[in-house]
């Protein structure tokens, strides 16, 4: 279904959807005899907001490890910008241009929210070792174009206040923020979000919601996101892909996927909040 | 001003003097601990086969000497030339580098993701292999270690130093090598700081050590990084081995000088590279002149165990060390 529209298209709000960015063919991922994704496919279109949704333990966050390079899948393959990936490890992956959070805050505790997000742009840094050990004007220059990067990502997420702040002391939701803050720094072509709203009260949940919308908007960032709270995804994403015991049994735009009586019956009809 | 006063000062240089190359040897445990929270129990053996394999370069010594006259019947031990220090030196750090990269091809890439305490157990296997290859690699003998560093007394500072006491006094006794030794270890800790606060591959080796998932999604190599990180931890182990290795001669007992540094990590704390410092200058202050007072009092000898007392105190009060960073465990 998805596939066979390739040509971009204008949402309701405005928003252009262009060409796949990933898709993933076939994609079955196991650990011993347990079997986490079975036979997934769909595709990530670019400038679009895309959900993967499912109760606990369907394989979600499998799949966004797989996507992240965190696992390797054990059948299938991953198409990034029209080619195939070969196996990478997950920084190799990083580089690449597919930043991610983690669904259990995984933040540099004892750094700065400055630093944290300074880290960010380490796949976007050239400077050699030699240059920044011994601080040459090149490595200087680097360093000021990156700050400034950062201070703008800073000012966008309304995180000035605790810019020289330790990140290990910082409350729960704004440590969700400095971690999206850290994979914008990257510019990413494909932004990973793990539950970004897990845990958070209805007032963080909001921010972050709104967080992420104008960065889909203002930076036409394309994002894949899991999550937990329905009316969250229904909301924010332009397509959702549902999942149950690790397989895909809905996908398309959420209206379609509400009404979808698989979908319903494997997710919605459990009652879950 | 009386002479007694002035002696305690002379003491108190001296024992920074000493607590400078403590300090020395601990910066290379904090290094590796900061980047990987390995405690890496094999420092001492690498300052040990540092400066024996500078030594070794300098004499023109044949490595593994005593192996082939075993193996094929000949009598070799020399090459016949010495090599100049500086490029002795040179040689000396690419050996560490790429001790560095075997380290990680053939450890610790095989146990990534273990708990510390089985990267620990690691290291003490390093360390005696270490041990062990140095001795069949270069001899067993204690050998001189000259790079052209000044010794013995600074002239300069006792003349000078002198007129401050009476008749009794003849000015402060601070050896050369000592000198040189804070001078290079105040720059290796600038430079190190330095290097760790404002640069890329610093602060990849900071994120490293504070969480490596995140670290390998924002697209740092861990692989890199260690090996990146056990080379400096090698270089700043040849530092103390030249240091060590002029004042009292290259020898096996060298290794030891790694049981001087626990202590000055318990007091700095295992994170802080000015802590090793701070550290290592409380030390050796503290056992010169405890000595010095109260040890004259007691019988002496005391300068052997004070440090271990210190850090037992210091374990009880403060764990984390003077500048260590507070271990909060969240449930």
């Amino acid at each position: 279904m998805s596939m066979a529209s390739v040509e971009s298209y204008v949402t309701e709000d405005g928003r252009t959807i262009g060409g796949v960015v990933m898709e993933l063919k076939n994609i079955t991922l196991r650990f011993g005899g347990v079997v986490a994704i079975k036979d997934i496919s769909f595709d990530i279109r670019e400038g679009e907001i895309r959900a993967i949704i499912g109760p606990n333990g369907a394989g979600k966050s499998s799949m966004l490890n797989v996507i992240s390079g965190f696992y390797t899948p054990t059948e299938g393959e991953v198409w990034f910008e029209g080619k195939r990936r070969p196996q990478m490890r997950p920084y190799q992956v990083a580089q690449q241009g597919i930043a991610r959070t983690f669904q259990n805050i995984a933040l540099f505790a004892g750094m700065s929210t400055l630093d944290n997000i300074m880290t960010g742009r380490i796949t976007r840094m050239k400077s050699g070792l030699f240059s920044q050990a011994l601080w040459m004007g090149k490595a200087e220059r680097e360093e000021t174009e990156h700050r400034e990067a950062v201070e703008k990502i800073i000012d966008f997420l309304e995180i000035q206040h605790i810019r020289k702040t330790p990140v290990g002391r910082l409350p729960y939701g704004l440590q969700k923020r400095v971690e999206l803050g850290r994979a914008l720094a990257a510019e990413p072509r494909l932004l990973l979000l793990d539950e970004p709203m897990a845990g958070m009260n209805v007032e963080e949940k909001e921010d972050m919601s709104r967080f992420i919308l104008d960065v889909n908007d203002e930076f036409g960032t394309t994002i894949v996101l899991i999550e937990h709270d329905m009316g969250v995804v229904m909301d924010l994403s332009d397509r959702v892909v549902v999942m149950d015991y690790g397989k895909k049994i809905g996908d398309g735009p959420p209206a379609e996927v509400r009404n979808n009586k698989e979908v319903i019956d494997a997710y919605l009809g459990v009652s879950h909040d | 001003m009386p002479d007694q006063f002035l002696f305690a000062v002379e003491v108190m240089i001296n024992g920074l003097m000493a607590g400078v190359l403590y300090a020395l040897v601990a910066l290379g445990f904090v290094l590796i601990f900061k980047a990987s929270g390995i405690f890496n129990y094999a420092q001492g053996v690498l300052a040990l086969f540092a400066a024996l394999t500078l030594v070794g370069l300098q004499n023109g010594q044949i490595p593994f000497a005593h192996l082939i006259n075993a193996a094929f019947g000949t009598k070799v031990h020399y090459f016949g030339w010495t090599m100049p220090t500086f490029l002795a030196i040179a040689l000396t750090i690419v050996v560490m580098v790429l001790l560095a990269i075997a380290i990680e091809r053939f450890i610790l890439k095989h146990l990534v993701n273990q708990e510390p305490i089985i990267l620990f157990m690691a290291t003490i296997g390093l360390a005696y292999f270490l041990e062990g290859l140095g001795d069949v690699m270069w001899g067993a003998d204690v050998k001189t270690l000259d790079v052209g560093l000044p010794q013995g007394a600074s002239e300069w500072i006792e003349d000078r130093s002198a007129v401050l006491g009476g008749d009794g006094f003849y000015g402060f006794f601070i050896d050369k090598l000592d000198i040189v030794a804070a001078l290079v270890a105040a720059v290796l800790v600038i430079s190190l700081t330095l290097f760790s606060q404002y640069s890329k591959q610093g602060r990849a080796l900071r994120a490293v050590a504070d969480d490596h998932q995140a670290a390998l999604s924002v697209g740092i190599s861990l692989r890199f990084i260690w090996v990146l990180v056990w080379s400096i931890a090698g270089i700043v182990a040849l530092v103390a081995g030249i240091m060590w290795g002029a004042k009292s001669g290259v020898q096996f007992s060298l290794s030891l000088i790694a049981l001087k540094a626990l202590p000055v990590l318990m007091l700095g704390g295992f994170t802080s590279i000015p802590g090793a410092i701070v550290g290592g200058l409380i030390i050796g202050v503290g056992e010169k002149l405890f000595e010095f007072t109260i040890g004259q009092m007691i019988g002496g000898a005391t300068e052997n165990w004070f440090a271990y007392v210190l850090a037992l105190v210091f374990l009880v009060f403060r764990p984390q060390g003077l500048f260590g960073e507070k271990i909060i465990e969240r449930v």
